[in-house]
């Protein structure tokens, strides 16, 4: 496929597409960050996790149209502040959601893959019933939406690299909170011995809620940076969910950095099979790797302790 | 009627006697004419259809809840507000009509139980429904066994022809071939890149246009086809091999979520449409909604309606769906094939003279709508429409640009020959 081409455009090919690499890597470390957090610290199965993610796009819709009518001369920067609002908005209701049904079902596990994705339903249900069953269409700034010449041949999307320098970003604050902050320490306490952790003082409910709440709040994050990419609308959530396990579950369940492995593992894969395949032919045989590579090793590539 | 007016009624029935009374006003305003055609129920319904001497009912299938509901929504609405044109307009043999709505909820075993339902329980007229070609196929042994008649209005693969189903959209050769042969001609193409979501609609398509684009295009060919899961987020790849191959024209069918992500990397990617030709027929003006226009701006859309339409028609029927539906509502090539099921429907039963399916089976060919938005339309002898292809470009502000049409109406064609 490549007789017809020359030196420089192949360089230019393969430059793109290592930049296409990493964009799904990044994508995939947002989406699956939250989970990670939330299913590694808490052993909470959420399945209404890509729900978390479509609040924080319509978030950043109402954030998009609210600016447009009011502040039209802001409009663009107003990414930021809708991505703050999404933070807000998608960890509070996790801290609701965990205060109102996750907290009575941290002694069956199985029972909160059910409810969380009962949860997935109702929300799906109330974002149509609230926001219309139709998609709608988040307009970005101008600035966001073009690419960037590198060189002649070179064009890199700026959106992919927003999502990029986000998701370092994200994931260097995650890192730190966890695990240089005294926050970050009661919930690592909490997840290895709950009754000592209580015993020596830490609020074990607190942090189980404020933990749900962060796992909820970066998911909001993720979905508010998505709709750069993807669509917005009531059950998009859906599109993101499958890979978003797929990523927590390779990369073992409980290891941040194993879930960035993971991703990255999956992403270059994926990326580098759809350049030579077809793209439904690349998903195939990434899953089908991923299931050998399961069966090898269970635990996923980095395993920690789970709380039993 | 006084006597039955005595005190001591049972209040349900009481209440009916009165609703009646409420509409007696309506009946006197209504022309003369309309007592003396209204032919006895006994006469127009012999198999036992929902129909009285003041009321026909029709079911209304689709998805309101669930992944499909997206793109069902607008197919209710454009329904529902035919319904309501026909019965201002006096109804259909001088009934009016009554319609139950179903929610297929985006499951195709749900679709064959309410459709059996609309069948059995309601003994519904005629049904105006479904919208994947999944849950037609879910309940087409069901309208064949219980001898329903079922209006479809989605554009889809063809290879489908049955007594019970009349299909308001266009098969695909009806809705490819023009496209192809226009884009070949103004615009010279002569390599294809075809790309679509991984299920039967954009397979068959591709398929008829591959074998278009091979066998009837002057030196026309394809250099890349390619198939991408539903709800595919990820386009850069593909983008990347676009950019390689540099093709006259991409041919896109993708759907549903996968569409926006794919679009708004396009234009990151730095693909422009205003010079790179891109052609679809899976994109409408509802799809822009959730695209934006500023990021699909200058794509071709081959498909037979747009809202921008400029005709009587369509000016009427876009100013009543927004009175109905709100100002801010936009009008796609399937609303709009749905507003013909109910008109078409009401056709084929005065040109029948009856509301039995049978009749209505064989009276269907031939019937003609001249009021549509779309322009006049025919019914086939194989239960497709006759109607003109088009072709638009999508601007900015979500709607689409008329380029070029058909001269005559396009024959359907759903099992074409050399295509397979």
């Amino acid at each position: 496929m490549f007789g017809d081409y020359s030196l420089s455009d192949l360089g230019a090919i393969f430059a793109m597409q290592g930049f296409a690499g990493l964009i799904l890597f990044s994508v995939y470390v947002l989406m699956a960050l939250g989970l990670a957090i939330i299913f590694g610290q808490m052993g909470v199965i959420n399945m209404a996790h890509g729900e978390f993610m479509i609040l924080g796009a319509y978030v950043t819709w109402m954030t998009s149209s609210a600016f447009q009518q009011y502040l039209p001369s802001l409009f663009p920067g107003y990414f930021f502040i809708a991505m703050c609002l999404a933070f807000i908005a998608s960890g509070a209701l996790g801290m609701l959601v965990e205060w109102a049904l996750i907290r009575h079902l941290y002694k069956r596990p199985l029972d909160t893959l059910l409810a969380t994705w009962g949860l997935s339903l109702i929300l799906q249900q109330a974002y149509r019933s609230v926001f219309g069953a139709r998609e709608v269409g988040v307009e970005l700034p101008e600035w966001m939406m073009g690419s960037w010449q590198a060189t002649d041949a070179i064009q890199i999307p700026i959106n992919g690299m927003f999502v990029m320098a986000l998701t370092v970003l994200i994931t260097i604050v995650v890192a730190y909170v966890l695990f240089w902050s005294r926050w970050g320490r009661q919930v690592r306490a909490v997840v290895q011995n709950r009754v000592m952790a209580g015993a020596v003082g830490i609020n074990t409910e607190k942090v189980d809620r404020y933990t749900f709440g962060l796992g909820c709040g970066i998911a909001g994050i993720a979905g508010s940076a998505f709709t750069m990419i993807g669509s917005t609308g009531p059950t998009a959530g859906q599109l993101y969910i499958v890979d978003t396990f797929l990523v927590v579950v390779f990369g073992g369940a409980a290891s941040l950095v194993g879930t960035i492995a993971s991703a990255f593992t999956i992403s270059q894969a994926q990326s580098t099979m759809e350049f030579f395949l077809s793209g439904s032919m690349a998903k195939v045989l990434t899953l089908l790797a991923i299931v050998a590579i399961l069966m090898v090793r269970p635990q996923g590539l980095f395993a920690l302790k789970v709380r039993k | 009627m006084s006597d039955e007016k005595k005190p001591g009624l049972r209040s349900p029935l009481r209440r009916k006697l009165l609703m009646g009374m409420a509409a007696l006003p309506a009946i006197s305003l209504l022309p003369r004419t309309s007592f003396a055609e209204a032919p006895p129920t006994s006469a127009v319904n012999t198999t036992g259809l929902a129909v009285t001497d003041s009321e026909v009912t029709v079911g209304i299938l689709h998805s309101v809840t669930g992944t499909m509901a997206i793109s069902e929504t607008g197919s209710v609405e454009a329904e529902k507000l035919a319904i309501e044109q026909i019965n201002a307009e006096g109804g259909v043999l001088g009934r009016k009509i009554k319609f139950i709505q179903e929610d297929g909820a985006s499951d195709w075993p749900t679709f064959a139980e309410k459709a059996k339902k609309l069948l059995v329980n309601d003994k519904c007229a005629a049904v105006m429904g479904c919208w994947t070609s999944a849950s037609r196929k879910a309940v087409l042994p069901v309208f064949e066994q219980y001898n329903g008649m079922l209006y479809y209005p989605t554009f889809y693969e063809g290879l489908e022809q049955s007594k019970n189903v009349i299909y308001t959209g266009q098969e695909a050769t009806q809705q490819i071939i023009a496209g192809l042969d226009w884009v070949n001609k103004t615009k010279g193409a002569k390599t294809f890149y075809l790309l679509g979501s991984d299920y039967i609609w954009p397979r068959t398509s591709n398929k008829i246009a591959r074998k278009h684009i091979e066998g009837h295009l002057q030196g026309a060919k394809v250099v890349g086809e390619e198939y991408f899961p539903l709800g595919h987020t990820q386009f850069n790849s593909v983008i990347n091999k676009i950019k390689l191959t540099k093709p006259d024209v991409i041919y896109a069918i993708i759907v549903g979520g996968s569409n926006v992500a794919f679009y708004k990397q396009l234009k990151a990617a730095g693909i422009d449409l205003s010079k790179q030709t891109l052609l679809t027929i899976s994109v409408t003006e509802d799809e822009i909604d959730g695209i934006g226009g500023e990021n699909i701006a200058g794509a071709y859309a081959c498909m037979k309606y747009f809202q921008s339409l400029d005709n009587p028609n369509n000016k009427a029927f876009v100013a009543a769906f927004k009175k109905m539906w709100g100002e801010k509502t936009v009008i796609g090539d399937v609303t709009q094939a749905a507003y013909l099921g109910p008109w078409l429907w009401k056709l084929t039963v005065e040109k029948a003279g009856s509301f039995d399916i049978d009749k209505i089976a064989a009276a269907s060919p031939g019937v003609e709508f001249k009021g549509a938005p779309e322009g006049y339309v025919r019914i086939h002898e194989n239960h497709h429409l006759w109607s003109k292809t088009r072709v638009g470009r999508a601007k900015a502000d979500g709607q689409y640009e008329l380029i070029y049409e058909t001269a005559d109406l396009v024959e359907p064609d759903p099992f074409p020959k050399g295509y397979q």
